[in-house]
Protein backbone atom coordinates (compact mmCIF):
# COMPACT_ATOMS: atom_id res chain seq x y z
CA UNK A 1 0.00 0.00 0.00
CA UNK A 2 0.93 3.41 -0.99
CA UNK A 3 0.67 6.39 0.88
CA UNK A 4 0.89 9.30 -1.90
CA UNK A 5 2.78 12.84 -0.84
CA UNK A 6 -0.94 14.20 -1.02
CA UNK A 7 -1.78 12.13 1.94
CA UNK A 8 0.92 12.86 3.88
CA UNK A 9 0.74 16.79 3.51
CA UNK A 10 -3.21 16.23 4.49
CA UNK A 11 -2.05 14.31 7.78
CA UNK A 12 0.51 16.16 8.57
CA UNK A 13 -1.73 19.24 8.72
CA UNK A 14 -4.17 17.54 10.91
CA UNK A 15 -1.28 17.06 13.61
CA UNK A 16 0.16 20.43 12.80
CA UNK A 17 3.42 19.29 11.35
CA UNK A 18 4.98 21.99 9.05
CA UNK A 19 6.77 19.71 6.29
CA UNK A 20 8.37 20.81 3.49
CA UNK A 21 8.21 19.32 0.09
CA UNK A 22 11.42 17.24 0.32
CA UNK A 23 9.65 16.03 3.61
CA UNK A 24 6.50 15.31 2.84
CA UNK A 25 8.42 13.23 -0.37
CA UNK A 26 10.81 11.48 2.19
CA UNK A 27 7.86 10.08 4.53
CA UNK A 28 5.79 9.62 2.05
CA UNK A 29 8.70 6.64 1.17
CA UNK A 30 9.56 5.38 4.64
CA UNK A 31 5.67 5.32 5.60
CA UNK A 32 4.04 3.55 2.42
CA UNK A 33 7.39 0.82 3.62
CA UNK A 34 6.01 0.42 6.79
CA UNK A 35 2.81 -0.02 5.19
CA UNK A 36 4.00 -3.00 3.64
CA UNK A 37 4.94 -4.57 6.63
CA UNK A 38 1.44 -3.87 8.24
CA UNK A 39 -0.04 -5.74 4.70
CA UNK A 40 2.19 -8.85 5.49
CA UNK A 41 1.05 -8.69 9.37
CA UNK A 42 -2.31 -8.64 7.90
CA UNK A 43 -1.75 -11.73 6.04
CA UNK A 44 -1.43 -13.91 9.19
CA UNK A 45 -4.83 -15.75 9.81
CA UNK A 46 -6.11 -14.68 13.04
CA UNK A 47 -9.31 -16.33 13.02
CA UNK A 48 -10.33 -17.50 16.67
CA UNK A 49 -8.06 -14.42 17.86
CA UNK A 50 -9.36 -11.88 19.87
CA UNK A 51 -8.65 -8.52 19.19
CA UNK A 52 -6.83 -6.39 21.60
CA UNK A 53 -7.20 -3.46 22.69
CA UNK A 54 -3.88 -2.66 24.80
CA UNK A 55 -0.77 -4.86 24.90
CA UNK A 56 -1.07 -5.30 28.32
CA UNK A 57 -2.46 -8.09 29.94
CA UNK A 58 -3.78 -6.07 32.80
CA UNK A 59 -7.10 -4.54 33.92
CA UNK A 60 -7.76 -0.91 34.13
CA UNK A 61 -7.67 0.04 37.56
CA UNK A 62 -10.52 2.35 38.89
CA UNK A 63 -10.30 5.09 41.52
CA UNK A 64 -12.71 6.20 44.52
CA UNK A 65 -14.26 9.41 43.83
CA UNK A 66 -12.81 12.07 45.91
CA UNK A 67 -11.18 15.80 45.59
CA UNK A 68 -7.18 15.13 46.37
CA UNK A 69 -6.26 17.23 43.62
CA UNK A 70 -6.44 20.93 45.27
CA UNK A 71 -6.25 24.45 43.27
CA UNK A 72 -2.18 24.78 42.17
CA UNK A 73 -3.21 27.50 39.69
CA UNK A 74 -0.25 29.94 40.62
CA UNK A 75 1.93 26.92 39.61
CA UNK A 76 0.27 25.34 37.10
CA UNK A 77 -0.18 29.20 35.07
CA UNK A 78 3.66 30.02 35.87
CA UNK A 79 4.93 28.30 32.36
CA UNK A 80 2.19 29.74 30.66
CA UNK A 81 3.16 32.63 27.93
CA UNK A 82 -0.04 34.95 28.78
CA UNK A 83 -2.17 34.84 31.95
CA UNK A 84 -5.36 37.44 32.99
CA UNK A 85 -7.70 36.87 35.31
CA UNK A 86 -6.86 33.45 35.93
CA UNK A 87 -7.51 32.18 32.48
CA UNK A 88 -4.92 31.27 29.88
CA UNK A 89 -5.03 33.57 26.55
CA UNK A 90 -4.31 32.38 23.41
CA UNK A 91 -4.27 33.67 20.01
CA UNK A 92 -7.91 34.70 19.01
CA UNK A 93 -10.03 31.70 18.19
CA UNK A 94 -13.26 32.58 15.86
CA UNK A 95 -16.28 30.37 16.30
CA UNK B 1 -45.95 17.61 -1.42
CA UNK B 2 -46.61 15.83 2.31
CA UNK B 3 -43.07 15.82 4.17
CA UNK B 4 -41.73 13.64 6.85
CA UNK B 5 -39.18 14.84 9.76
CA UNK B 6 -36.80 12.36 11.43
CA UNK B 7 -35.04 12.85 13.92
CA UNK B 8 -31.92 11.44 16.04
CA UNK B 9 -30.71 12.85 19.04
CA UNK B 10 -27.12 12.63 20.38
CA UNK B 11 -27.32 14.01 24.09
CA UNK B 12 -24.61 15.01 26.48
CA UNK B 13 -25.63 14.18 30.58
CA UNK B 14 -23.33 15.54 32.79
CA UNK B 15 -22.32 12.63 35.64
CA UNK B 16 -22.82 13.98 39.04
CA UNK B 17 -19.23 12.68 40.53
CA UNK B 18 -17.42 14.50 42.55
CA UNK B 19 -14.38 14.49 40.47
CA UNK B 20 -13.14 14.16 36.82
CA UNK B 21 -13.36 11.47 34.96
CA UNK B 22 -9.80 10.56 35.19
CA UNK B 23 -8.24 13.10 37.36
CA UNK B 24 -9.10 14.13 41.13
CA UNK B 25 -10.30 17.33 40.67
CA UNK B 26 -13.45 19.06 41.49
CA UNK B 27 -16.14 18.91 39.07
CA UNK B 28 -18.34 21.76 41.42
CA UNK B 29 -19.89 24.38 39.09
CA UNK B 30 -19.17 27.76 39.23
CA UNK B 31 -15.62 27.96 40.74
CA UNK B 32 -12.87 30.30 39.96
CA UNK B 33 -11.14 30.32 36.76
CA UNK B 34 -8.60 27.50 36.47
CA UNK B 35 -8.79 26.43 39.87
CA UNK B 36 -10.28 22.77 39.37
CA UNK B 37 -8.30 21.73 36.31
CA UNK B 38 -5.00 20.28 37.78
CA UNK B 39 -1.73 18.66 35.21
CA UNK B 40 -3.33 15.74 33.88
CA UNK B 41 -6.76 17.98 33.33
CA UNK B 42 -4.07 20.15 31.52
CA UNK B 43 -2.54 17.40 29.24
CA UNK B 44 0.62 18.20 30.98
CA UNK B 45 3.71 15.56 30.09
CA UNK B 46 3.94 12.85 31.99
CA UNK B 47 0.53 12.60 33.77
CA UNK B 48 -1.37 9.16 33.84
CA UNK B 49 -5.32 9.50 33.98
CA UNK B 50 -7.45 7.09 35.82
CA UNK B 51 -10.87 6.00 35.49
CA UNK B 52 -13.33 7.39 38.27
CA UNK B 53 -15.11 4.08 39.46
CA UNK B 54 -18.05 6.39 39.88
CA UNK B 55 -18.65 7.25 36.42
CA UNK B 56 -18.38 3.81 35.26
CA UNK B 57 -21.27 3.13 37.80
CA UNK B 58 -23.16 5.62 37.06
CA UNK B 59 -22.90 4.78 33.22
CA UNK B 60 -23.95 1.39 34.05
CA UNK B 61 -27.09 2.81 35.87
CA UNK B 62 -27.79 4.64 33.14
CA UNK B 63 -27.86 1.54 30.59
CA UNK B 64 -30.18 -0.30 33.48
CA UNK B 65 -32.31 2.81 33.36
CA UNK B 66 -32.53 2.78 29.08
CA UNK B 67 -33.03 -1.23 28.74
CA UNK B 68 -29.51 -1.52 27.32
CA UNK B 69 -27.12 -4.03 27.41
CA UNK B 70 -24.00 -3.33 29.13
CA UNK B 71 -20.66 -3.93 27.68
CA UNK B 72 -18.35 -5.89 30.26
CA UNK B 73 -14.86 -5.13 28.34
CA UNK B 74 -15.05 -1.45 27.46
CA UNK B 75 -12.45 0.63 25.34
CA UNK B 76 -10.95 4.61 25.65
CA UNK B 77 -9.96 5.65 22.30
CA UNK B 78 -8.34 9.16 21.33
CA UNK B 79 -10.20 11.45 19.12
CA UNK B 80 -7.91 13.48 17.82
CA UNK B 81 -8.86 17.37 17.15
CA UNK B 82 -6.90 20.62 17.91
CA UNK B 83 -8.84 23.35 19.66
CA UNK B 84 -7.33 25.62 22.64
CA UNK B 85 -9.91 24.38 24.88
CA UNK B 86 -8.53 20.62 24.53
CA UNK B 87 -5.13 21.09 25.93
CA UNK B 88 -4.30 17.51 25.32
CA UNK B 89 -4.87 17.78 21.19
CA UNK B 90 -7.48 14.89 21.80
CA UNK B 91 -10.48 14.02 23.34
CA UNK B 92 -10.24 10.77 25.72
CA UNK B 93 -13.68 8.97 24.58
CA UNK B 94 -15.53 5.39 23.62
CA UNK B 95 -16.01 4.49 19.87
CA UNK B 96 -15.90 0.70 19.13
CA UNK B 97 -16.31 -0.58 22.65
CA UNK B 98 -18.59 1.65 24.42
CA UNK B 99 -19.74 0.80 28.20
CA UNK B 100 -23.72 0.90 27.06
CA UNK B 101 -24.77 -1.28 24.04
CA UNK B 102 -28.12 -0.74 21.93
CA UNK B 103 -30.99 0.12 24.50
CA UNK B 104 -34.52 1.54 24.21
CA UNK B 105 -36.96 4.10 25.97
CA UNK B 106 -40.82 4.37 25.50
CA UNK B 107 -42.37 8.11 25.06
CA UNK B 108 -46.15 8.46 25.95
CA UNK B 109 -47.23 10.86 22.78
CA UNK B 110 -50.14 13.49 23.24
CA UNK B 111 -52.57 11.23 21.50
CA UNK B 112 -52.15 8.73 24.49
CA UNK B 113 -50.15 6.20 22.35
CA UNK B 114 -46.41 4.84 23.18
CA UNK B 115 -43.55 5.03 21.02
CA UNK B 116 -40.71 3.55 21.38
CA UNK B 117 -37.27 5.02 20.30
CA UNK B 118 -34.30 2.54 19.84
CA UNK B 119 -30.89 3.85 21.54
CA UNK B 120 -27.89 2.95 19.62
CA UNK B 121 -25.42 3.03 22.43
CA UNK B 122 -23.65 5.25 25.41
CA UNK B 123 -20.16 6.39 25.77
CA UNK B 124 -18.25 7.77 28.19
CA UNK B 125 -15.98 10.79 27.33
CA UNK B 126 -14.80 14.22 28.97
CA UNK B 127 -15.80 17.63 28.56
CA UNK B 128 -13.96 19.99 27.11
CA UNK B 129 -13.04 23.40 28.79
CA UNK B 130 -14.37 26.58 28.03
CA UNK B 131 -13.33 28.99 25.67
CA UNK B 132 -13.98 32.86 26.65
CA UNK B 133 -13.87 35.26 23.44
CA UNK B 134 -14.75 38.47 25.29
CA UNK B 135 -11.86 40.83 24.42
CA UNK B 136 -8.71 40.40 26.06
CA UNK B 137 -6.95 42.83 23.74
CA UNK B 138 -7.29 40.17 20.49
CA UNK B 139 -6.72 36.97 22.16
CA UNK B 140 -9.12 34.14 23.66
CA UNK B 141 -9.28 33.21 27.79
CA UNK B 142 -9.51 29.40 28.06
CA UNK B 143 -11.00 28.12 31.75
CA UNK B 144 -10.15 24.33 31.88
CA UNK B 145 -12.28 23.94 35.34
CA UNK B 146 -14.90 21.99 32.85
CA UNK B 147 -11.81 19.52 30.85
CA UNK B 148 -12.17 16.45 31.93
CA UNK B 149 -15.79 16.32 33.53
CA UNK B 150 -17.28 12.96 32.70
CA UNK B 151 -20.15 12.82 30.27
CA UNK B 152 -22.00 9.75 28.83
CA UNK B 153 -23.48 10.91 25.54
CA UNK B 154 -26.60 8.91 24.44
CA UNK B 155 -26.79 8.39 21.02
CA UNK B 156 -30.90 7.55 19.60
CA UNK B 157 -31.38 5.48 16.43
CA UNK B 158 -33.35 8.13 13.69
CA UNK B 159 -36.70 7.27 15.38
CA UNK B 160 -38.68 10.43 16.14
CA UNK B 161 -40.66 12.03 13.66
CA UNK B 162 -41.40 14.89 14.96
CA UNK B 163 -40.04 18.33 17.66
CA UNK B 164 -42.61 17.32 19.87
CA UNK B 165 -41.59 13.78 20.02
CA UNK B 166 -37.92 14.65 20.51
CA UNK B 167 -38.68 16.93 23.27
CA UNK B 168 -40.38 14.00 24.69
CA UNK B 169 -37.99 11.73 24.75
CA UNK B 170 -35.54 14.22 25.79
CA UNK B 171 -37.79 14.92 29.08
CA UNK B 172 -37.99 11.30 29.60
CA UNK B 173 -34.18 11.07 29.76
CA UNK B 174 -34.05 14.02 31.70
CA UNK B 175 -36.59 12.36 34.30
CA UNK B 176 -34.60 9.06 33.92
CA UNK B 177 -30.93 10.64 34.77
CA UNK B 178 -32.19 12.92 38.00
CA UNK B 179 -34.09 9.63 39.05
CA UNK B 180 -31.39 7.65 38.75
CA UNK B 181 -29.01 10.59 40.58
CA UNK B 182 -26.17 10.26 37.99
CA UNK B 183 -27.12 14.35 36.77
CA UNK B 184 -28.42 16.82 38.36
CA UNK B 185 -30.23 17.73 35.55
CA UNK B 186 -29.48 21.64 35.63
CA UNK B 187 -30.00 22.49 32.34
CA UNK B 188 -28.81 26.14 32.53
CA UNK B 189 -25.36 25.36 33.33
CA UNK B 190 -25.00 22.91 30.85
CA UNK B 191 -25.69 19.58 32.90
CA UNK B 192 -27.62 18.07 29.53
CA UNK B 193 -26.99 18.80 26.10
CA UNK B 194 -28.40 17.90 23.28
CA UNK B 195 -27.11 17.65 19.27
CA UNK B 196 -30.15 17.36 16.89
CA UNK B 197 -29.70 14.87 13.45
CA UNK B 198 -32.78 16.70 11.56
CA UNK B 199 -33.08 15.45 7.85
CA UNK B 200 -36.98 15.19 5.49
CA UNK B 201 -38.29 13.42 2.99
CA UNK B 202 -41.59 12.64 1.25
CA UNK B 203 -44.05 10.79 3.15
CA UNK B 204 -44.14 7.56 2.51
CA UNK B 205 -40.09 7.36 1.37
CA UNK B 206 -38.67 4.69 2.90
CA UNK B 207 -34.76 5.45 2.48
CA UNK B 208 -33.24 8.96 4.67
CA UNK B 209 -32.90 12.48 3.27
CA UNK B 210 -29.66 14.38 3.65
CA UNK B 211 -29.44 15.39 7.50
CA UNK B 212 -27.65 17.85 9.15
CA UNK B 213 -26.65 18.30 12.99
CA UNK B 214 -27.50 21.17 15.44
CA UNK B 215 -25.11 21.18 18.01
CA UNK B 216 -25.73 22.33 21.10
CA UNK B 217 -29.01 23.17 22.42
CA UNK B 218 -29.72 23.61 26.34
CA UNK B 219 -33.28 23.98 26.70
CA UNK B 220 -36.37 21.86 25.71
CA UNK B 221 -37.36 24.86 24.39
CA UNK B 222 -34.97 25.92 22.25
CA UNK B 223 -34.73 22.09 20.87
CA UNK B 224 -38.02 21.95 19.92
CA UNK B 225 -37.90 25.57 17.91
CA UNK B 226 -34.33 25.13 16.64
CA UNK B 227 -35.89 21.69 15.04
CA UNK B 228 -38.98 23.05 13.51
CA UNK B 229 -36.97 26.33 11.88
CA UNK B 230 -34.72 23.69 10.62
CA UNK B 231 -37.46 21.21 9.46
CA UNK B 232 -39.40 24.65 7.54
CA UNK B 233 -35.51 25.21 6.27
CA UNK B 234 -34.90 22.25 4.46
CA UNK B 235 -38.40 21.83 2.76
CA UNK B 236 -38.06 25.31 1.12
CA UNK B 237 -35.09 25.11 0.05
CA UNK B 238 -36.23 21.05 -1.26
CA UNK B 239 -38.96 22.67 -2.66
CA UNK B 240 -37.02 25.93 -4.42
CA UNK B 241 -34.93 23.18 -6.12
CA UNK B 242 -31.91 22.89 -4.15
CA UNK B 243 -30.13 20.46 -2.40
CA UNK B 244 -29.45 19.80 1.21
CA UNK B 245 -26.04 19.96 2.11
CA UNK B 246 -25.04 17.73 5.04
CA UNK B 247 -23.57 20.27 7.66
CA UNK B 248 -22.98 21.05 11.42
CA UNK B 249 -25.00 24.08 12.48
CA UNK B 250 -25.37 26.48 15.20
CA UNK B 251 -28.61 27.59 16.67
CA UNK B 252 -29.06 30.71 18.76
CA UNK B 253 -31.73 30.71 21.48
CA UNK B 254 -31.79 34.42 22.61
CA UNK B 255 -31.93 35.13 18.74
CA UNK B 256 -33.61 32.35 17.64
CA UNK B 257 -31.33 32.43 14.42
CA UNK B 258 -29.34 29.66 12.90
CA UNK B 259 -26.61 29.58 10.71
CA UNK B 260 -24.07 27.05 9.26
CA UNK B 261 -20.77 26.22 11.27
CA UNK B 262 -19.24 23.84 8.77
CA UNK B 263 -19.93 21.57 6.13
CA UNK B 264 -19.03 17.85 5.54
CA UNK B 265 -16.17 18.21 3.35
CA UNK B 266 -14.51 20.29 5.77
CA UNK B 267 -15.06 18.06 8.82
CA UNK B 268 -12.21 16.75 10.81
CA UNK B 269 -10.57 12.99 10.18
CA UNK B 270 -10.77 12.31 14.24
CA UNK B 271 -8.26 9.70 13.42
CA UNK B 272 -9.65 7.63 16.16
CA UNK B 273 -7.52 4.66 18.44
CA UNK B 274 -7.22 3.09 21.51
CA UNK B 275 -5.64 5.35 24.20
CA UNK B 276 -2.57 3.86 25.08
CA UNK B 277 -2.65 5.32 28.75
CA UNK B 278 -5.57 3.37 29.51
CA UNK B 279 -6.66 -0.26 29.90
CA UNK B 280 -9.88 -1.69 29.13
CA UNK B 281 -12.10 -1.44 31.65
CA UNK B 282 -13.84 -4.62 32.39
CA UNK B 283 -17.18 -5.07 34.36
CA UNK B 284 -17.49 -7.88 36.79
CA UNK B 285 -20.79 -9.45 37.24
CA UNK B 286 -20.69 -8.93 40.81
CA UNK B 287 -20.51 -5.08 40.39
CA UNK B 288 -23.82 -5.36 37.63
CA UNK B 289 -25.72 -7.28 40.80
CA UNK B 290 -24.35 -4.65 43.45
CA UNK B 291 -25.88 -1.39 41.04
CA UNK B 292 -29.03 -3.56 39.96
CA UNK B 293 -29.71 -3.57 43.55
CA UNK B 294 -28.91 0.25 44.19
CA UNK B 295 -31.61 0.82 41.45
CA UNK B 296 -34.52 3.27 42.38
CA UNK B 297 -38.36 3.26 41.25
CA UNK B 298 -38.22 4.61 37.71
CA UNK B 299 -40.11 7.51 36.76
CA UNK B 300 -42.76 5.56 34.47
CA UNK B 301 -43.13 2.68 37.45
CA UNK B 302 -43.50 6.12 39.63
CA UNK B 303 -46.47 7.47 37.28
CA UNK B 304 -48.16 4.24 37.41
CA UNK B 305 -48.18 3.84 40.73
CA UNK B 306 -48.93 7.73 41.46
CA UNK B 307 -52.59 6.74 38.98
CA UNK B 308 -53.47 3.20 40.36
CA UNK B 309 -52.21 3.88 44.49
CA UNK B 310 -53.32 7.72 45.03
CA UNK B 311 -56.05 8.07 42.29
CA UNK B 312 -54.06 10.84 40.43
CA UNK B 313 -54.78 11.63 36.58
CA UNK B 314 -53.01 10.61 34.14
CA UNK B 315 -51.89 14.41 33.76
CA UNK B 316 -51.48 15.19 37.01
CA UNK B 317 -49.24 12.18 37.70
CA UNK B 318 -46.77 12.30 34.87
CA UNK B 319 -45.91 16.26 35.88
CA UNK B 320 -45.18 15.10 39.34
CA UNK B 321 -43.21 11.85 38.45
CA UNK B 322 -41.22 13.53 35.52
CA UNK B 323 -38.56 14.74 38.13
CA UNK B 324 -37.26 13.22 40.95
CA UNK B 325 -36.98 16.21 43.22
CA UNK B 326 -40.64 17.01 42.60
CA UNK B 327 -42.17 13.35 42.56
CA UNK B 328 -39.96 12.97 45.98
CA UNK B 329 -41.45 16.33 47.33
CA UNK B 330 -44.61 15.95 46.80
CA UNK B 331 -44.58 11.81 48.12
CA UNK B 332 -43.69 13.63 51.32
CA UNK B 333 -46.44 16.19 50.99
CA UNK B 334 -49.09 13.30 50.77
CA UNK B 335 -47.84 11.41 53.63
CA UNK B 336 -47.70 14.31 56.03
CA UNK B 337 -50.91 15.96 54.57
CA UNK B 338 -53.33 12.90 53.83
CA UNK B 339 -54.49 13.78 50.60
CA UNK B 340 -52.98 13.32 47.10
CA UNK B 341 -55.53 15.37 44.94
CA UNK B 342 -54.95 18.33 47.69
CA UNK B 343 -51.19 17.25 48.03
CA UNK B 344 -51.46 17.09 43.65
CA UNK B 345 -53.12 20.21 43.50
CA UNK B 346 -50.97 22.67 45.87
CA UNK B 347 -47.81 21.31 44.24
CA UNK B 348 -48.56 21.78 40.48
CA UNK B 349 -50.47 25.33 41.80
CA UNK B 350 -49.42 27.36 44.30
CA UNK B 351 -46.30 25.97 44.64
CA UNK B 352 -45.09 25.81 41.57
CA UNK B 353 -46.76 28.95 41.07
CA UNK B 354 -43.94 30.89 43.58
CA UNK B 355 -41.20 29.15 42.96
CA UNK B 356 -41.33 30.24 39.24
CA UNK B 357 -42.06 34.17 40.44
CA UNK B 358 -39.17 33.84 42.67
CA UNK B 359 -36.67 32.00 40.20
CA UNK B 360 -36.50 28.89 42.59
CA UNK B 361 -36.62 25.03 42.03
CA UNK B 362 -37.99 22.64 44.46
CA UNK B 363 -34.45 22.04 45.45
CA UNK B 364 -34.44 25.35 47.32
CA UNK B 365 -38.12 25.80 48.40
CA UNK B 366 -38.43 27.58 51.67
CA UNK B 367 -41.23 25.70 52.46
CA UNK B 368 -40.59 22.13 53.10
CA UNK B 369 -42.66 19.89 51.60
CA UNK B 370 -43.27 18.22 55.56
CA UNK B 371 -44.94 22.18 56.45
CA UNK B 372 -46.68 22.37 53.18
CA UNK B 373 -48.24 18.72 54.41
CA UNK B 374 -48.55 20.39 57.88
CA UNK B 375 -51.04 22.84 56.02
CA UNK B 376 -52.98 20.75 54.02
CA UNK B 377 -53.83 18.91 56.81
CA UNK B 378 -55.47 21.92 58.26
CA UNK B 379 -57.18 22.04 54.79
CA UNK B 380 -58.27 18.95 55.20
CA UNK B 381 -59.90 19.05 58.63
CA UNK B 382 -61.68 21.93 57.57
CA UNK B 383 -59.78 24.37 59.94
CA UNK B 384 -58.65 26.51 57.08
CA UNK B 385 -60.74 27.24 53.56
CA UNK B 386 -58.87 26.67 50.32
CA UNK B 387 -58.86 31.20 50.28
CA UNK B 388 -57.09 31.50 53.54
CA UNK B 389 -55.22 28.12 53.04
CA UNK B 390 -53.28 30.63 50.30
CA UNK B 391 -52.59 33.40 53.24
CA UNK B 392 -51.30 31.13 55.62
CA UNK B 393 -48.79 29.64 52.78
CA UNK B 394 -47.98 33.08 51.89
CA UNK B 395 -46.90 33.57 55.27
CA UNK B 396 -45.14 29.78 55.57
CA UNK B 397 -43.45 31.23 52.28
CA UNK B 398 -42.28 34.76 53.82
CA UNK B 399 -40.84 32.58 57.22
CA UNK B 400 -44.13 33.83 59.37
CA UNK B 401 -44.01 30.66 61.36
CA UNK B 402 -42.12 27.55 61.18
CA UNK B 403 -45.76 25.37 60.81
CA UNK B 404 -49.05 26.41 59.57
CA UNK B 405 -50.53 25.64 63.17
CA UNK B 406 -48.36 28.35 63.94
CA UNK B 407 -49.26 30.84 61.58
CA UNK B 408 -53.29 29.74 62.24
CA UNK B 409 -52.96 30.41 65.97
CA UNK B 410 -50.88 33.87 65.29
CA UNK B 411 -53.14 35.10 62.79
CA UNK B 412 -56.22 34.15 64.21
CA UNK B 413 -57.22 32.26 60.56
CA UNK B 414 -58.88 29.54 62.28
CA UNK B 415 -61.55 28.45 59.87
CA UNK B 416 -65.74 29.34 61.46
CA UNK B 417 -66.93 26.08 61.37
CA UNK B 418 -69.63 26.91 64.41
CA UNK B 419 -72.95 27.13 62.72
CA UNK B 420 -74.22 29.23 65.21
CA UNK B 421 -71.38 32.11 64.60
CA UNK B 422 -71.87 31.22 60.61
CA UNK B 423 -76.07 31.79 60.88
CA UNK B 424 -75.68 35.03 62.64
CA UNK B 425 -73.18 36.32 59.65
CA UNK B 426 -75.88 34.53 56.67
CA UNK B 427 -78.92 36.43 58.82
CA UNK B 428 -76.66 39.60 58.93
CA UNK B 429 -75.99 39.63 55.17
CA UNK B 430 -79.59 38.65 53.73
CA UNK B 431 -81.08 41.66 56.18
CA UNK B 432 -78.43 44.14 55.10
CA UNK B 433 -79.56 43.05 51.12
CA UNK B 434 -83.34 43.18 50.95
CA UNK B 435 -83.45 44.45 47.22
CA UNK B 436 -80.94 41.06 46.38
CA UNK B 437 -83.37 38.86 47.96
CA UNK B 438 -86.19 39.99 46.87
CA UNK B 439 -84.72 39.50 42.56
CA UNK B 440 -83.22 36.17 43.98
CA UNK B 441 -86.34 34.81 45.00
CA UNK B 442 -88.48 36.39 41.93
CA UNK B 443 -85.51 34.52 39.35
CA UNK B 444 -85.49 31.16 37.49
CA UNK B 445 -84.47 28.01 39.02
CA UNK B 446 -81.80 28.29 36.38
CA UNK B 447 -80.53 31.87 37.26
CA UNK B 448 -80.10 31.44 40.92
CA UNK B 449 -76.82 29.76 41.36
CA UNK B 450 -75.21 32.84 39.74
CA UNK B 451 -77.19 34.80 41.67
CA UNK B 452 -76.38 32.98 45.05
CA UNK B 453 -72.52 33.40 44.58
CA UNK B 454 -73.49 37.57 45.52
CA UNK B 455 -74.51 36.20 49.26
CA UNK B 456 -71.66 33.98 49.64
CA UNK B 457 -69.18 36.58 48.48
CA UNK B 458 -70.83 38.96 50.68
CA UNK B 459 -70.70 36.58 53.60
CA UNK B 460 -67.06 35.37 53.06
CA UNK B 461 -66.06 39.15 53.44
CA UNK B 462 -68.18 39.86 56.76
CA UNK B 463 -66.44 37.08 57.58
CA UNK B 464 -63.08 37.39 56.74
CA UNK B 465 -63.33 34.23 54.60
CA UNK B 466 -62.59 32.11 57.79
CA UNK B 467 -66.36 31.25 57.13
CA UNK B 468 -66.84 27.36 55.79
CA UNK B 469 -67.55 27.77 52.44
CA UNK B 470 -69.95 24.48 52.10
CA UNK B 471 -71.54 25.52 55.25
CA UNK B 472 -72.46 28.66 54.34
CA UNK B 473 -73.65 27.79 50.67
CA UNK B 474 -75.85 25.03 52.75
CA UNK B 475 -77.07 27.62 55.26
CA UNK B 476 -77.92 29.96 52.78
CA UNK B 477 -79.68 27.33 50.70
CA UNK B 478 -81.93 26.83 53.60
CA UNK B 479 -82.94 30.17 54.33
CA UNK B 480 -83.66 31.31 50.80
CA UNK B 481 -85.70 28.13 50.88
Amino acid sequence: MVIDPTTIASIAHLARLSLSDDEVQLASGKISAIMGLIDEMQSVDTNGVEPLAHPLDAVQRLRSDEITEINQREELQANAPAVEKGLFLVPRVIE
Amino acid sequence: MEWETVIGLEVHVQLATKTKIFSAASTAFGAEANTQACAIDLGLPGTLPVVNEEAINMAIKLGFGINAEINKINVFERKNYFYPDLPKGYQTTQLAKPIVGAGHMDIALEDGTVHTVRIHHAHLEEDAGKSLHEDFHGMTGIDLNRAGTPLIEVVTEPDMRSAKQAVAFARKLHAIVTTLGICDGEMSQGSMRFDVNVSVRPKGQTTLGTRTETKNLNSFRFMERAINKEVQRQIEQIEDGFEIVQETRLYNGDTDEARSMRTKEEANDYRYFPCPDLLPVIIEESRLEKLRAEMPEMPEVRKARFINELGLSDYDAEILSAEAATANYFETVVQSGGDAKLAANWVMGELAKTLNQNDLTIKNCPVSAQVLGGLIARIKDNTLSGKIAKQVFEALWQGEGATADEVIEKKGLKQVTDTGAIEAIVDEVLAANPAQVEQYLAADEAKRGKMVGFFVGQIMKASKGKANPGMVNQLLKQKLG
